[in-house]
């Protein structure tokens, strides 16, 4: 009896120890090995999974020693693990940036490899692109896929309702909006559950209201007295009035499901949604045949303001980045730069895995609509981050929730701007 | 001290050990790292050094929302009692009779508590979808107009709906305790009661009801602490909108934390939502569960 106490307690007591080695352990890795390195990304459907891991046979193949382990996660997957792999400082050698107040955040705190001197041809062949990951004029990743925001719209729902000419001022946006009513149609959905989808209204007013310069200041600056932040409220506002959108769009979610707001044009319900780039491939998601809307898809940009001091060509946009945090081997960084090489890019281009940065790769493009929008941003003099990205999670978060407090009827433009400047002081 | 004594404290000691130890692990040193983490600024990456004071706490409560969040919560304590209560006792007296099909009728009643949060949740998002949905489908098919917005996207009706939904899900577990607990009132009283030429009405609220008083009182705490920690149902529903009509405080500290990283604000919000928590906890356990030892002493 008494030796199966003491066996029984010595177990409990190596079960015991076991949990405090787990709960201690799990750091044992920061000393990274020269010859292996680890990649995450968010390309976890084919082809972009399969592409992936070909890349980096390639790269293993080209590096002899070099062992890359390749990590494919779904999007929302890898930024929990990436934000729980930030507080235990155990980071992939490899992985996403989304650039702006996150990334600066980042770089403070010493956590982000300076790529400026590193992959400074490959910088240099990125271009403009590159700006919403740079901090203090140095470059901290590569963005490998940079899109942006504009009105996706059903061709055919735009020909029922005789609109023969896609809106170029706001008036010609509420002259659409006017007809597709008229011919019974739901002009547009909104997911502003998710907020960001609403936000996107502001940003984009925000953008042809305020010149180039106010709004770079703002993201450094983090102040937003120029009277245009308030201009740009009253264009979402006016918008607002005309009831362009979906029954119950307060709590639509943005991409989840038929009845979410790309659902909604996926299946015909309603003629537009404001959405990113990703949008062709949301609706392929949400529809039974896999085509989402199909040849049916068109697509226009944030039309122009009255009175607007914004350039009308330039863009609201944001992107995917590769960084290296700090401490990482070399090889890492020489795997980022083969990422961004003509090759890579080519193929990444081939795959409709997003709209490459790398020039070499426009023309591999297939796509239409994909197309289409490489064009309008390369022409564009600049692409603004989306700004709860550009000001960071805290301000940004502030901002979205006054903004969809604004399409509740709960809040006024004057409303968003004093929300987002508190908050902007609160991290003064 | 005896050798015997000595042995048993230490029997005691290796079998206290490990529940203690996951004790500490999973509730004492998480709760110690959410105070501490209540009195920095920190995004939730590198060091820990930004140390405000008191700044967050003034932040969460100066805060509008939080402060609607905990009228939410409140809304939602006082509610469950006063239509659950009441409509658990009645369901739970009904099915304690000897009635046809009582065995599916309290599968029936138990069956939504028994169903996963969230994938309830996700069934009632999609029956309430505005113009597309079930409930909207069978209010225009009688003849009246569902809600412009929606009952999920119209500010006013957003609570009322979450709350139609919660007392939906969690009625089951009253109707389960009150039945259990009339079960256990035995069936010599009624049959005095029935001698003395009570009828049926009077025996449940003379004898019936005072028997339960144990039973409600437990329920009556489940339900308030459920009522104040009351998160999934609300972040699959509405996600604490539309404009923050249907926030808690979980919503809250969970929007603040890892929606926005501002895990110091987070932590603040999470002490405060502990500290209600417990007080209420503590006050009924003294002033009215105790009542209930007591007796049985």
């Amino acid at each position: 009896m008494r030796s199966k106490t003491r066996r029984a307690a010595l177990a409990v007591l190596s079960a015991g120890t076991l949990l405090l080695a787990a709960a201690c352990g799990g750091d044992d890795s920061s000393e990274a090995d020269e010859s292996t390195i680890t990649w995450w990304h968010n390309s976890n459907n084919e082809p972009g999974k399969g592409y992936y891991e070909q890349v980096a046979k390639d790269f293993e193949a080209d590096h002899p020693g070099v062992d890359v382990q390749v990590s494919a996660m779904a999007h929302e997957d890898m930024v929990d693990k990436l934000a729980a792999a930030f507080q235990s400082g155990d980071l992939p050698d490899v992985y996403m940036e989304r650039g702006g107040g996150e990334l600066a955040d980042h770089v403070e705190a010493g956590l982000v490899r300076d790529l400026s001197d590193d992959a400074a041809d490959e910088v240099e062949k990125i271009g403009g692109s590159v700006a919403g990951w740079q901090v203090d004029d140095k470059t901290y990743a590569l963005p490998f896929s940079l899109g942006v925001v504009g009105f996706w719209y059903n061709k055919e729902q735009f020909e029922q309702a005789g609109i023969t000419e896609l809106p170029i001022t706001m008036d010609d946006l509420y002259d659409v909006i006017d007809k597709l009513k008229a011919a019974d149609l739901t002009p547009l959905s909104v997911g502003a559950g998710d907020k960001w989808p609403a936000a996107h209204y502001w940003y984009a007013a925000a953008l042809r209201s305020c010149p180039e310069e106010v709004l770079t200041d703002a993201v450094g600056s983090l102040d937003f007295s120029d009277d245009c932040f308030e201009r740009a409220g009253d264009v979402v506002e006016e918008l607002i009035e005309t009831e362009p959108f979906n029954a119950g769009f307060l709590s639509t979610p943005a991409q989840e499901g038929a009845t979410s707001a790309s659902g909604l044009l996926a299946t015909g319900k309603v003629a537009m949604e404001m959405q990113g780039h990703w949008e062709p491939g949301v609706m392929q998601g949400l529809t039974d045949d896999g085509k989402g809307l199909g040849d049916k898809t068109g697509w226009f940009p944030f039309p122009e303001v009255d009175g607007g001091e914004g350039d009308p060509a330039a863009q609201l946009g944001g992107g995917d980045a590769w960084a290296v945090p700090e401490g990482s081997p070399d090889v890492a960084v020489d795997l980022v730069r083969y990422l961004l090489s003509d090759e890579v890019q080519t193929g990444f281009a081939e795959n409709d895995m997003g709209l490459p940065t790398n020039p070499a790769a426009t023309g591999a493009v297939s796509d239409p609509a994909l197309a289409q929008l490489l064009e309008v941003r390369d022409a564009a003099p600049f692409v603004q981050l989306y700004f709860d990205t550009a000001f960071g999670e805290s301000v940004g978060g502030a901002m979205n929730d006054e903004i969809a407090l604004m399409f509740a009827g709960k809040a006024s433009p004057d409303d968003v701007v004093s929300a987002t400047q508190q908050a902007a002081d609160e991290e003064k | 001290m005896t050798r015997g004594g000595w042995r048993q404290r230490l029997e005691i000691l290796l079998f206290v050990t490990p529940a203690l130890a996951l004790l500490g692990v999973f509730v004492v040193w998480p709760i110690a790292s959410a105070v501490r983490m209540s009195f920095y600024r920190w995004k939730g990456f590198g060091p820990m050094e930004d140390f405000v004071g008191l700044r967050n706490y003034d932040r969460v409560l100066g805060d509008d929302v939080f402060r609607d969040a905990v009228a939410h919560n409140v809304v939602i304590v006082v509610a469950s009692i006063v239509v659950q209560l009441p409509l658990g006792l009645a369901i739970a007296m009904l099915l304690n009779r000897k009635i046809r099909l009582r065995g599916l009728l309290r599968t029936i009643v138990f069956v939504p508590y028994v169903m996963a949060e969230v994938i309830a949740g996700v069934i009632w998002f999609q029956l309430l979808q505005p113009r597309y949905g079930v409930v909207d489908g069978i209010i225009s098919a009688v003849g009246l107009t569902p809600p412009e917005q929606g009952f999920l996207g119209t500010p006013e009706l957003a609570l009322p709906t979450l709350f139609v939904v919660l007392t939906w899900k969690y009625l089951g577990l009253a109707v389960l305790l009150f039945l259990a607990g009339l079960q256990g009132v035995p069936d010599e009283l009624y049959e005095a009661a029935q001698l003395d030429g009570a009828g049926w009405w009077q025996t449940q609220v003379r004898v019936a009801l005072p028997l339960l008083g144990p039973t409600i009182r437990t329920w009556l705490f489940l339900s308030m602490i459920g009522s104040l920690q009351q998160f999934d149902m609300v972040w699959v529903l509405t996600g604490g909108g539309p404009a923050n009509a249907t926030t808690t405080m979980a919503t809250y500290l969970i929007n603040q934390g890892t929606q926005r990283h501002n895990y110091g604000i987070a932590g603040a919000a999470s002490v405060v939502l502990f500290l209600v928590s417990f007080v209420m906890a503590l006050a009924y356990q003294l002033l009215i569960l105790r009542r209930d030892t007591v007796t049985q002493e």
